[in-house]
């Protein structure tokens, strides 16, 4: 333990004697799975190269867990120096009640409003025309995921839309195949809801009913269709027994399904298992009918600090985290997509290169943790996962009740 | 020290009292503070921080007017009652048996008690496996020749809380357990000597003369267990996430998610007030019973 | 064989005398010939039977039977932890693995990642005992001294008190997370390992004040009574008979709070800093990581490497269960 203690003790010296305004600053996030890691990892090489020193605060799971860890630390008077936090809604008390730094100085310093693209990326960082927040990447939940093998053997053509999947399965239930596998966890189902929205009503239906909190939109006969497309979802995953999103990912990988609604984060279990995008398994943006993505992410927020010292390094963490360099390199090792428009992605695999030019046409929509509060998004998830697990609820019934939700909803 | 010096009638307690003051500043600030807090905040539309903004009942009416809390309010009675029963009734039986003079009563107690030592997450975990129908018992049992059998309590939205109730068993019996030996191990050896020389049949011994003794023991362990009924949360998380549906909701996962994933602070000090007031109202009178003042 | 069992007790009999009570001349402990005599009688006081008698297959059966029933969850935990991923994903929970591989218990103890920090739990070991060792020690010694002056040295509104404190034992932790950064906040302790000993204290003292609140009230008036008389005063009870005379007690409570402060993860990172984060900060970062791939593998070494301190403390405290043995003659 002495000779550790000592060991530490002489880096730390010779730290301090090769950079002389080296500050210790604390990161608080909750990326810790392989990939996750390897990504922050870019991040703190990126940092500390500024002659800062990264100290990383990692807490695994993001709600229930690493959320009042953080907020503890900020109303306790011991902040960290800066933290990971689910952008938009969420935050805004924070800042309302200002606890968080205000990062328009170094916003404008950097043209951020230029580079960072989709723009709707700043506007959840931005309350009251101040800028609170670093957006650094871009994860989108509008994917099919389908296992090309399983519709081949069963003499299938792989479907190129939503409509030609619902059509095959009768035939590969037939065969003994889940057509669609869903995991039991109440996000699950509300994301597979959501993506058959903005997919079979279009992005506007689903920005007006989210954003705008349309309840009469949320009423229509428009809205009906997809209330019977989920019902027929609900269908074709009735014989899925599995809690997690990658145990599904896993029914779908060894051919026990055939696909899956899921986010871009389902391509990293794909790539575990070395099946290859577009020869083993086909992902469909926007379900192949509405191809388009959701602008969520994540963002860093940096807590308000006395230190002088601190707040010059949170600056400098900030101005890192939205180099081009530290972009590529991050996105690259997360999988998801970069903020900035101008930056290169040749390492990109297939679904990836799909999901940047549907980025460069624009198609994006907002996540709906930019649109509506958590509150509301929980209950919405509640009436899913209701929906979902109670066969005998009807479409009708389950719209009807979302209708209600969306009237209340803020 | 003070005491040893057989002190005059008005401080004749005065050690007691000094000793006593870590558990009266917990009780008075700590819980009672934090319960009034508690209590305060849930007539406030608190969302992500506690803020002074009051709405009066509108988060009882939203609670009671929410499908999921009544399912958990349900959830938890099945739960708690099938746990405090048979936790305290295998609990028993298993501490009778090793204080039978066994040998290897260390191996037993240890392989009993194990459970405990691991988290609740992973126990919620490693039942989920053994009571997934795809690879774990069911699975088993089919592969073996017997095509119809089915086991699978935890996608059964009827029976999922049993799923939850083997394991929750699993873990916390051995503790019961433990603490019965405890009172077993301080029950006086003359009670046997003199109930076996009157003839008494052993199991009449353990009903009529044991368990009465062990009185104390068994308030022990049904505080031990109600309490961590009430706060059943993490096997749930692990075991079930809930599911299937909202099928496995229990209160203190209501009040978790209403605080931390929905940031609604307001409605979940609400429904931390309402399990507050069933608990009070559950032990007040029975605290005025057991402590009304007749012993000494 | 009909005599095995009864060597055995006798020889840890003898090992686990107490000795604490040495020098107080009227609560000294049977001596050891005595004590002999008293543990051949068992306490149900039969006389030997042939080991396959019908009792014996009845006890040892049950055992036998519950024990398997315990075991199974643990065997698919090693199992599983043996397996590499492939098998894992392919096969079934049951089956023994076809390659053993200890690359997830290593894996699990010294290169898996939370965050950056790729030394897997060995990282939060430290600060886990640094946490534990002070926090099971004060609790006890705070909820035993409780316990004991509830039970035997009652004041006006002590039974209020503790009635408050049985209230408190119920209320969800969750509850009371930010109501006690205030508090922590206000005395200056936030952040520091002090208050997390303390919230450990506060959060432990309900259960174990009442558990030795009942056990002490057991204990048979004479000899506190008789104590009295002899001049003996408060700690001087406490410490020469109630603690020697409690001690499968005194097990329990260790056993309650080992674990609950071992597996303690919420406090342990709501009321510290990464410098202090205990073990279960990593434990929690292998097992519940929300995106990315699940290693089972791994989860289960973590587990059961976590779980090992509780262990070892319960296989040491076993002894002093058969201690409670020679306790029970002091009361005679």
């Amino acid at each position: 333990m002495r000779a550790l203690r000592a060991a530490f003790a002489a880096t730390t010296a010779l730290c301090a004697a090769t950079a002389a305004n080296a500050t210790d600053l604390e990161v608080t996030h909750w990326w810790t799975s392989g990939g996750e890691a390897a990504a922050v990892a870019e991040l703190a090489k990126a940092f500390d190269a500024t002659g800062n020193q990264w100290v990383d605060g990692a807490i695994a799971g993001s709600g229930g867990t690493a959320r009042p860890i953080m907020i503890s630390r900020i109303t306790g008077g011991d902040p960290m120096g800066a933290t990971q936090f689910n952008h938009g809604r969420q935050a805004e008390e924070l800042v309302e009640a200002g606890l968080m730094r205000d990062l328009t100085d170094i916003a404008e310093e950097g043209n951020w409003k230029e580079v960072i693209h989709p723009s709707t990326l700043l506007d959840s960082c931005t309350l009251d025309g101040r800028i609170y927040c670093v957006p650094i990447n871009i994860h989108s939940q509008q994917w099919l995921w389908l296992n090309n093998k399983v519709f081949e053997d069963n003499g299938l053509e792989v479907p190129t839309s939503w409509d030609e999947f619902a059509a095959a399965a009768p035939k590969l239930e037939e065969a003994g195949i889940i057509p669609l596998a869903m995991g039991q966890q109440p996000w699950q189902t509300t994301l597979a809801f959501q993506v058959l929205l903005t997919a079979l009503a279009g992005p506007e239906a689903y920005t007006k009913v989210f954003g705008e909190k349309d309840a009469d939109l949320a009423g229509s006969e428009e809205m009906a269709k997809v209330f019977q497309a989920a019902a027929t979802a609900r269908e074709m995953s009735k014989d899925s027994n599995v809690q997690g999103w990658n145990d599904a990912t896993t029914m779908v990988i060894t051919g026990k399904a055939a696909g899956q609604i899921m986010g871009d984060w389902a391509q990293g279990e794909f790539q575990v298992a070395d099946l290859v995008a577009g020869e083993d398994y086909t992902c469909l943006p926007g379900l192949g009918v509405n191809e388009v993505i959701m602008t969520g992410g994540d963002a860093f927020y940096f807590p308000k600090v006395d230190d002088p010292e601190i707040t010059e390094a949170q600056g400098e963490l900030a101005r890192v985290m939205l180099a081009p360099e530290t972009q590529v390199a991050f996105n690259l090792k997360k999988g998801s997509l970069p903020v900035r428009g101008d930056v290169d992605l040749n390492a990109a695999n297939d679904c990836m290169k799909k999901g940047l030019d549907i980025l460069a046409q624009g198609n994006v929509i907002q996540s709906p943790d930019q649109l509506m509060s958590a509150d509301s998004l929980t209950q919405v998830n509640d009436l899913f996962v209701e929906f979902f697990n109670t066969p005998s609820m009807t479409a009708e019934e389950a719209q009807k009740k979302f209708t209600e939700l969306v009237a209340d909803a803020d | 020290m003070d005491a040893a010096t057989r002190p005059f009638r008005w401080h004749r307690n005065f050690s007691a009292k000094v000793a006593a003051i870590p558990m009266i500043i917990t009780a008075m600030v700590v819980f009672v503070g934090g319960t009034v807090w508690t209590v305060v905040y849930s007539f406030t539309n608190s969302k992500l921080l506690p803020r002074e903004k009051f709405v009066g009942l509108d988060q009882y009416e939203r609670l009671w007017g929410s499908s999921k809390w009544l399912i958990s309010l349900e959830n938890l009675a099945i739960y708690g009652v099938f746990s405090l029963i048979f936790a305290l009734v295998i609990g028993f039986l298993l501490a009778a048996l090793l204080d039978q003079k066994i040998r290897f009563e260390d191996t037993f107690r240890t392989i009993l008690l194990y459970p405990f030592a691991l988290s609740f997450i992973v126990t919620g975990l490693a039942w989920q496996w053994i009571l997934n129908p795809d690879f774990g018992i069911q699975h088993i049992v089919r592969s073996m020749g017997w095509e119809s059998f089915t086991f699978d309590p935890l996608y059964n939205p009827d029976i999922v809380i049993y799923g939850v109730l083997i394991a929750g068993l699993w873990h916390e019996t051995g503790l019961i357990m433990c603490l019965m030996l405890a009172g077993l191990r301080g029950i006086d050896e003359d009670i046997w000597k003199a109930s076996r020389i009157d003839g008494i049949p052993m199991w009449k011994t353990y009903l009529f003369i044991v368990i009465p003794m062990m009185r104390g023991i068994f308030i022990t362990a049904i505080v031990l267990i109600a309490s961590g009924i009430i706060k059943v949360y993490d096997l749930i998380v692990a075991q079930t996430g809930g599911g299937p549906g909202i099928s496995s909701e229990v209160p203190a996962k209501y009040v978790y998610d209403a605080m931390f994933l929905s940031q609604n602070l307001g409605q979940g000090f609400a429904a931390s007030t309402m399990m507050l007031l069933t608990v009070v109202i559950i032990v007040v009178p029975w605290a005025y019973l057991e402590f009304g003042g007749k012993r000494q | 064989m009909t005599k095995a069992p009864h060597l055995m007790k006798n020889s840890l009999g003898y090992a686990a005398e107490p000795e604490a009570n040495d020098g107080d001349v009227t609560l000294r402990p049977a001596e050891s010939p005595f004590q002999q005599v008293r543990l051949e009688e068992g306490p149900a006081g039969r006389k030997p039977r042939p080991f396959l008698s019908r009792r014996n297959i009845i006890v040892y059966g049950t055992l036998i039977f519950v024990s398997l029933y315990y075991l199974l969850p643990l065997y698919v935990m090693i199992v599983t932890s043996l397996k590499g991923m492939p098998e894992i994903r392919v096969g079934n929970i049951f089956a023994p693995p076809l390659e053993i591989t200890f690359q997830p218990w290593v894996k699990a103890w010294s290169e898996a990642c939370t965050g950056l920090n790729c030394d897997g739990l060995s990282r939060g070991f430290f600060n886990s005992v640094q946490i534990l060792v002070p926090s099971v020690i004060l609790s006890i010694i705070i909820a035993s001294v409780n316990g004991y002056a509830l039970a035997n040295w009652r004041f006006k509104g002590s039974e209020t008190f503790f009635a408050i404190l049985i209230v408190g034992a119920f209320i969800p932790y969750q509850v009371m997370l930010y109501p006690i950064v205030i508090m922590l906040r206000e005395i200056g302790l936030y952040g520091s390992l002090t208050g997390l000993v303390i919230v450990h204290t506060i959060f432990g003292m309900p259960i174990l004040t009442l558990l030795f609140r009942n056990y002490f009230a057991s204990v048979p008036q004479e000899l506190f009574k008789a104590a009295r008389v002899d001049g003996a005063g408060f700690w001087r009870i406490y410490f020469q008979i109630m603690v020697p005379m409690s001690l499968p007690i005194f097990v329990v409570a260790m056993i309650l709070q080992v674990t609950g402060i071992w597996n303690d993860f919420l406090f342990g990172v709501v009321y510290t800093k990464p410098d202090l984060y205990p073990m279960t900060v990593q434990l929690n970062n292998i097992v519940n990581s929300t995106q990315g791939v699940k290693e089972y593998n791994v989860n289960m070494a973590a587990t059961i490497l976590t779980g090992l301190v509780p262990l070892t403390v319960y296989f040491i405290s076993g002894k002093l269960f058969v201690r409670g043995i020679a306790a029970g003659a002091v009361k005679g």
